[in-house]
């Protein structure tokens, strides 16, 4: 029982995902993919006449019993079976991340950052608006995102879900080392200075 | 709904071990995309080796669904979209510290403004399928 209340090593989580891909092929040959729901939404919930989102979505209706399960399970793995709440990272990260102006480490993720009040911020927006646009904007565009490429394509042996893979790294590169430190620090001088906004 | 039952559990499990494993945390991918731990390495190259082998023991043994029907899995033919795409989601995965299973598994972990950050994700693949005709594929 123990187990439950604390983090998961990677050996364990890790094969325990990939083994997502088999259960749902053989629960009802589905393939495992969840960028994809965020076509269904738009197609299920935003009245339009955009052909990209005039089709049958009932039929891929399963996709949303999964998101239901996938919110529930992280319920009760943070909250019914909450961990200690503090993120090991190692000691690098913390230094980077400390010189960028992240100095909340009690949870999953910055609580400045990701929080209502975080929201607000000219970081916290960036981060949050820009960069969750981007996931839907980039893996509709790239037809598929970590899962449907990098586990479910790569586990079928598909060259080009190889290279969308890496492209997937790229762009993760680029935005960790050349935006981020941009981002994060304009964004604290302007939510923290008031008089000294300095761009 | 009962015949849906299944997808829940299957879901169940995934946001849960997403969220043990801390794969849904922003600091977790900061450390990936800086080289500084093997942590989300060595969960994304297992899950792909736990993968590449159930696809091989289901194909060798013609394995059938619970339905008995025969496992299909359709490869994605390649287009230029696959690399700015992509590119694009790289961006997104890094500011956010989630790729889309996990926007779903920290809503449900509590943190309640990643309903903007799913609300931002949906306008994305909207303006996406807006524009379609207009991106080189």
């Amino acid at each position: 029982m123990k187990f439950l209340y604390q983090p998961w090593p990677w050996y364990v989580a890790g094969p325990l995902i990939g083994l997502v891909v088999p259960a749902l092929l053989i629960l009802g040959n589905k393939p495992f993919g969840i960028s994809s729901t965020l076509k269904h939404i738009c197609a299920s919930c935003i009245p339009n006449k955009v052909p990209f989102f005039n089709y049958d979505w009932k039929k891929d209706s399963w996709n949303f019993y999964f998101i239901g399960g996938i919110i529930l399970g992280a319920f009760l793995a943070n909250i019914v079976f909450g961990n200690t709440g503090k993120v090991k990272i190692s000691y690098e990260t913390t230094r980077d991340l400390l010189q960028l102006g992240i100095y909340k480490y009690n949870t999953l993720l910055p609580m400045e950052i990701f929080s209502w009040k975080g929201l607000f911020t000219v970081r916290g927006f960036v981060l949050i608006v820009v960069g969750g646009f981007l996931v839907g904007f980039g893996t509709r565009w790239g037809n598929g995102c970590t899962s449907g490429h990098a586990i479910t394509g790569i586990s079928n042996l598909q060259w080009s879900s190889m290279v969308a893979t890496v492209c997937f790294f790229a762009g993760g590169l680029f935005a960790t080392h050349a935006l981020l430190p941009l981002i994060l620090k304009i964004g604290q001088k302007v939510s923290t200075g008031g008089l000294n906004i300095n761009f | 709904m009962k015949e849906n039952i299944k997808y829940i559990a299957a879901g169940t499990a995934f946001g849960f071990v997403l969220t043990k494993a801390e794969v849904i945390s922003w600091f977790r991918i900061q450390e990936m995309f800086r080289f500084q731990s093997f942590h989300m390495y060595g969960i994304i190259g297992s899950a792909i080796a736990v993968g590449m082998v159930s696809l091989y023991i289901i194909r060798k043994y013609n394995i059938k669904t619970v339905e008995g029907e025969t496992i299909l899995l359709e490869g994605k033919k390649f287009n230029k979209g696959f690399v700015y795409g992509s590119f694009l989601f790289g961006i997104g995965w890094a500011f956010t510290g989630a790729c889309p299973g996990p926007i779903y598994a920290q809503i449900g972990a509590g943190f309640l403004v990643s309903v903007v950050l799913l609300l931002a994700a949906v306008a994305g693949t909207f303006t996406y399928g807006y524009y379609r005709d207009k991106l080189p594929h």
